[in-house]
């Protein structure tokens, strides 16, 4: 059985349906991702999952129990990173993490238990009794994630965990819920950082305008959505290139401004016509999910 | 706009506990400017205006100017109190550092947070009201035994304003909204309810209107206290305060929950 289970869920504000017939479903185990554009509504599919919203319609189970209705026994089992770090400042460390082990009832000694391991986890060891504002954007990420497993979840929400941190904070990140997937815990995260879900989840699913597009691996959505090969092609004669030649060499063509991108089965045939043309570059490259996202909610900015 | 849902009653429960927990741990480490900021400022009102202008007057109310103010400070340094904590300290905790949201994504529902603020905020401005009860005693201005009854008035003013605040913390978008209902509610309050000056001395239509502000019958209920007497209508005065306070937390939580909960 799914530790979370969405059927048919609908969400509007006003006359604007931000969860439009949602399904979908998490195994026990897996690291599953959801992908979408700002405001696909993804925020608000988490929210009605933890039960902090009631949906208009739809059945959400998480953790075998019914949400809204037992969202409160469900969380007991539930860690959430959210896409802000709302740390308490006036606490150290330490205290931040005593203090959210009593919302779940902890007793102090049973966190204190538990404290060195999650400092372990979060790479803080020595930052114990530092305050909230000495830490690093990378550090307070870090903690956020630890501060979400004081409770040993079984299902950890995470809300663009990376989004605003350099590489190597965000490789840090990436261990760590490798880590957490080793020891066999569930992960929900949502993300626009297409290299992140790549990396980490077994699946993704794809959301746009309150729906899922698209759900499978990887590699699956790749293979299914999209030409295996990608061939960027750049310079002042691109647009009469490809009036007289892109329908012969790709199966599809999509310009953006002044770069054509080529996407096709075989790349060869093109590329060797390409290396002829002095007023053209071009990158070969294989296709990536990425391109299956660009394809899927198109380019179009979404503010 | 107001869902249904929006309008169940609150569920009260102790789960509030490590919420108020968390305040206290919070306070405790800045406990001394802010027990100076609560303790200092009602306290030289209440003395400079009770012996420089006291000085000038012959009895108020048929006691010294400074005991009469006595009482009237109590009230308003505890109305004071409570009100600064919903307002400021808790839009902080709920807006800016956004503790009420990481507190939401744990067993612990909404309802509890807002109860834990209601007492968090009482119990602080119980301290409030206990500073200047401990300088009516230290002066000598009542008697302790008959002024004790004055600790669960304190409480239940702590509790009226805590409530009453919290409607404004639900509907402000920024600090600055406070300046509406300190201007409009909380200072109007301290010059109309008999913190200074016996109501009786202001016009009948002002005299209409303070009748039905809380501030009031907390009043008519300290003043007797401090000056040894026993106050009449005690429960009108004690449901007035119940109800400003307990349909404000209402009003607060069912507003909070459209805030939040959307």
């Amino acid at each position: 059985m799914p530790l979370l289970n969405i059927h048919n869920l609908r969400k509007s504000y006003g006359p604007l349906e931000v969860v439009a017939g949602l399904d979908l479903a998490v195994e026990k185990g897996e690291c599953f991702g959801l992908l979408g554009p700002n405001g696909a509504g993804k925020t608000t599919t988490l929210r009605l999952a933890l039960g902090l919203t009631v949906p208009d319609g739809g059945t959400i189970s998480m953790l075998g129990l019914p949400v809204p209705d037992q969202a409160r026994e469900a969380r007991v089992r539930v860690g959430v990173v959210p896409q802000m770090d709302n740390l308490d400042p006036d606490f150290t460390v330490r205290e931040n993490l005593l203090a959210y082990g009593r919302y779940f009832g902890l007793k102090d000694a049973e966190t204190a238990g538990r404290i060195p391991a999650l400092l372990e986890f979060a790479g803080l060891e020595h930052r114990a009794d530092a305050r909230i504002d000495a830490l690093s954007g990378g550090m307070k990420r870090r903690l956020t994630l630890a501060r979400a497993l004081v409770n040993d979840p079984d299902l950890i929400f995470l809300d663009e965990p990376t989004t605003g941190l350099d590489p190597q904070a965000r490789h840090m990140m990436w261990q760590g819920l490798r880590r957490l997937l080793n020891q066999g815990k569930t992960i929900l995260l949502t993300t626009h950082f297409m290299e992140e879900a790549e990396r980490l989840c077994d699946r993704i699913a794809i959301m746009d305008h309150g729906k899922i597009i698209a759900t499978g691996s990887p590699h699956e959505l790749i293979g299914s959505h999209i030409e295996p090969q990608v061939v960027e092609i750049y310079g002042e004669g691109v647009a009469d290139w490809t009036a007289a030649h892109g329908s012969t060499y790709c199966e599809r063509v999509e310009k953006v401004g002044e770069t054509v991108f080529c996407y096709t089965r075989n790349s060869e045939a093109l590329v060797q016509q390409l290396c002829n043309r002095t007023d053209l570059r071009y990158l070969n490259r294989p296709a990536s999910l990425e391109d299956v996202f660009l394809k899927l909610t198109g380019r179009d900015l979404r503010d | 706009m107001l869902k249904t849902a929006n309008f169940r009653p609150p569920t009260l429960s102790l789960r509030f506990i490590p919420v108020w927990r968390r305040n206290f741990l919070v306070w405790r480490k800045l406990a001394i400017p802010s027990i100076l900021g609560n303790l200092a400022d009602p306290a030289f009102y209440m003395l400079g205006l009770g012996y420089g202008l006291g000085g000038l007057l012959p009895e108020v109310g048929g006691v010294p100017y400074l005991t009469f103010l006595a009482a009237g400070t109590v009230c308003y340094s505890t109305m004071n109190s409570a009100t600064f904590e919903v307002l400021y300290s808790g839009f902080s905790r709920m807006h800016v550092q956004k503790t009420w949201e990481a507190i939401l994504n744990t067993p612990l529902t909404l309802d509890d947070v807002l109860l834990a603020e209601l007492l968090w905020a009482t119990s602080k401005s119980l301290l409030s009201g206990l500073a200047i009860l401990v300088i009516v005693w230290a002066l000598g201005l009542a008697g302790f035994g008959q002024t004790l009854w004055l600790i669960p008035l304190i409480i239940l003013i702590g509790f009226c304003f805590s409530g009453m605040g919290l409607v404004m913390n639900a509907l402000s978008p920024n600090y600055d909204f406070f300046m509406y209902y300190f201007t409009l509610v909380i200072t109007p309050m301290v010059l109309l309810c008999g913190v200074f000056y016996p109501v009786d001395q202001l016009p009948s239509w002002l005299q209409t209107i303070s009748a039905w502000l809380p501030l009031t019958h907390a009043i008519a209920l300290a003043r007797p206290l401090v000056q040894g007497g026993a106050p009449q209508q005690v429960l009108v005065h004690v449901l007035a305060l119940l109800a400003y306070g307990g349909i404000g937390f209402y009003i607060a939580l069912v507003l909070t929950r459209r805030r939040l909960l959307k």
